[in-house]
């Protein structure tokens, strides 16, 4: 079903969708989007939402096993403790991505801002998988404690700037990050380490990839001609001393 | 030191906050309209407690005079400022600022603009013979005596062609209120306030402004002591209750009186760390240890997204880890800034380029050589 969302309040807009799920549409198409908050959030059900125009802040929060394709750009905290469920951005996104994030995956096309993949999490089978297409900004990574962030610097409309900030990883104490291409070990927090990746590394981040080539139509051998490197936590309690040293 | 109201001295303000501006580098002029648009897309970015706009080009029948947007709490307050006034000024107009009664604004102030000139009077003589005063500096003085000196009145603007509208509402009731689809400009900024430590009262509404430079801001800026008893120094007076204050008068001393370029200004605002600074080439590195010896006072900590105008043009500025959110975007000679992209892509469907500025790193439009 379709859904105009011309100059409609984010939370009469977000009325409607629930509305449709909960009558058990499969497919809502929202069209005229601009800037509604809150969309896709809290939803328990694989519906696919699919999105033409920019949609708001917290995108998909809390979401748990729906799809949602954005055909433009996102904004910022897009997957807030999303459980499961994917969302898809064929442009760049903003800040603060994946926040706390448990499980899922969340495809971005090309560039994200700050803070992307913030203490993302896992546990058993919930493992959330973030991929950024384009660059990144500073803290990528940050207090990040399980699942998988990927960086590809492939797609980005800003060719001069750097493929990721500073500040790397700052308490990153869990999960794995896989970077296309080397990293720049100047702008890395002190907390992570840079490690090649083994056979069983290579078969795991060529599945997401395949996944992610998937969504956007694009060709893998392309994305998997560069080397990847690794970047892991040096340790689980990045922090054990900072104040008073307590036993291990 | 008048006794003014409200009387809380927080030294903190607001956390969440819309922002959003755009200029037309050829200075086209355009309809307030086009800005009430885009900040309306972020009503719920604030909570109704501030709302307010400048705008660049407004002007044009009266450019040479410094345009005074007075607020007044009281009768009294307009007596005495309006003596005060012609004691110091030739005026060549003084009007009420059009407004419209309209039942979301409760109690507003009393608006009056003033087209003026300084006086040569003796103490004028005084300031600009043997003190080395210039006329902009006759002004901020005469800006902060008003400010501090006469309960119950403000100074909203005082630049060239240019004007600030704000108070207490949200930013589509209070352009609503001043009738800001009548007027026309080729700068437009606009604030929707979310006041979270400093009362929401029409002064302490952004933008907040000296001679011709505007700022709005979404942020805390938790250096706003060390800031204001910089600014003292130098004779400048925080009298708004509200941190943002002080980046307009920083910005008046750093790039008018100490002539720093708007670039490194913006490097004494948002000082990358100490690290990052050892790491880079020897000629930045010695650059940026300067700036930061000189202007450690100047430096603000605490999250923020600014943009300032002046009759120049408008600049974008970030805190250096990037806090509050900004993006930009370019269309043929119009440059945006907003809070959010909805908000720019609300006035401007389709933009060449759209981008999210480092934190620390300042977008900076100029109007055109020749442009107003």
């Amino acid at each position: 079903m379709k859904i105009d969302a011309q100059g409609v309040y984010y939370r009469d807009l977000n009325a409607k969708i629930r509305a449709a799920v909960a009558a058990g549409a499969d497919k809502i198409d929202l069209v005229n989007v601009n800037g509604q908050y809150f969309i896709g959030d809290g939803i328990n059900r694989p519906v696919t939402i699919t999105i033409s125009g920019v949609p708001g802040n917290d995108l998909g929060a809390f979401m748990n096993g729906a799809t949602i394709v954005v055909k433009d750009n996102g904004q910022d905290n897009i997957g807030n403790t999303m459980n499961a469920g994917r969302v898809i951005v064929h442009g760049h996104a903003g800040d603060v991505l994946g926040y706390g994030m448990r499980g899922g995956r969340i495809h971005i096309l090309k560039d994200v801002g700050y803070r992307v993949g913030i203490h993302m999490k896992s546990y058993d089978e919930n493992k959330p998988v973030l991929i950024a297409g384009g660059k990144a900004g500073d803290f990528f990574g940050e207090y990040m404690a399980g699942g998988v962030l990927i960086l590809l610097g492939m797609f980005t409309d800003d060719p001069h700037k750097a493929k990721h900030g500073f500040r790397f990883g700052t308490g990153m104490h869990g999960g794995v990050i896989y970077v296309r291409g080397q990293v720049d070990e100047a702008k890395l927090s002190q907390e992570v380490g840079v490690f090649e990746l083994s056979k069983e590394d290579r078969k795991e981040l060529e599945g997401y990839l395949k996944d992610y080539c998937k969504d956007f139509k694009l060709d893998l051998k392309e994305v998997l001609k560069e080397k990847f490197v690794k970047v892991l936590p040096k340790s689980k309690r990045p922090y054990g001393n900072m104040y008073c040293p307590m036993p291990r | 030191m008048k006794n003014r109201k409200p009387t809380h001295i927080f030294e903190k303000d607001i956390s969440n906050c819309g922002l959003t501006g755009f200029i037309s580098k050829t200075g086209k002029l355009v309809e307030g309209s086009v800005i009430i648009k885009s900040i309306s897309l972020m009503h719920d970015r604030g909570n109704g407690l501030g709302g307010g706009f400048a705008a660049y080009g407004i002007y044009p029948d009266y450019r040479d005079f410094y345009a005074f947007h007075l607020m007044y709490e009281n009768d009294m307050a307009l007596q005495l400022t309006e003596e005060y006034l012609e004691q110091h000024f030739y005026i060549e107009q003084a009007e009420d600022i059009p407004t419209r009664r309209i039942p979301a604004i409760a109690n507003p102030p009393v608006f009056k603009r003033y087209f003026a000139k300084p006086l040569q009077t003796a103490e004028y003589k005084e300031a600009v013979e043997f003190q080395n005063m210039t006329d902009e500096d006759v002004i901020v003085h005469h800006v902060m005596r008003i400010n501090n000196e006469i309960e119950g009145s403000f100074v909203v603007s005082s630049g060239k062609n240019m004007g600030a509208f704000k108070g207490v509402g949200y930013p589509e009731e209070i352009a609503e209120f001043f009738r800001l689809e009548e007027y026309k400009g080729h700068i437009w900024t606009a604030h929707n306030r979310f006041p979270t430590n400093t009362p929401g009262w029409w002064g302490g509404a952004h933008p907040f402004t000296l001679l011709d430079w505007s700022i709005v801001h979404n942020g805390e800026i938790s250096s706003y002591g060390i800031n204001k008893r910089y600014l003292e120094m130098y004779g400048y007076l925080c009298t708004m209750l509200t941190d943002t204050e002080v980046v307009a008068y920083m910005l008046d001393l750093l790039i008018r009186k100490h002539g720093l370029t708007p670039e490194l200004a913006s490097l004494a605002l948002a000082s990358p760390f100490w690290d990052i600074i050892d790491a880079l080439p020897q000629e930045e590195r010695e650059l940026l240890t300067a700036i930061r010896q000189v202007y450690g006072s100047a430096l603000l900590n605490g999250p923020f997204a600014i943009l300032f105008a002046s009759n120049e043009g408008l600049i974008g500025l970030n805190d250096r880890v990037k806090l509050r959110p900004l993006v930009c975007a370019t269309k043929d000679d119009f440059v945006y800034m907003a809070s959010e992209e909805a908000a720019i892509r609300e006035i401007c469907p389709n933009p060449e380029r759209v981008w999210a500025p480092r934190g620390g790193e300042p977008v900076i439009a100029k109007l055109n050589a020749g442009v107003a």
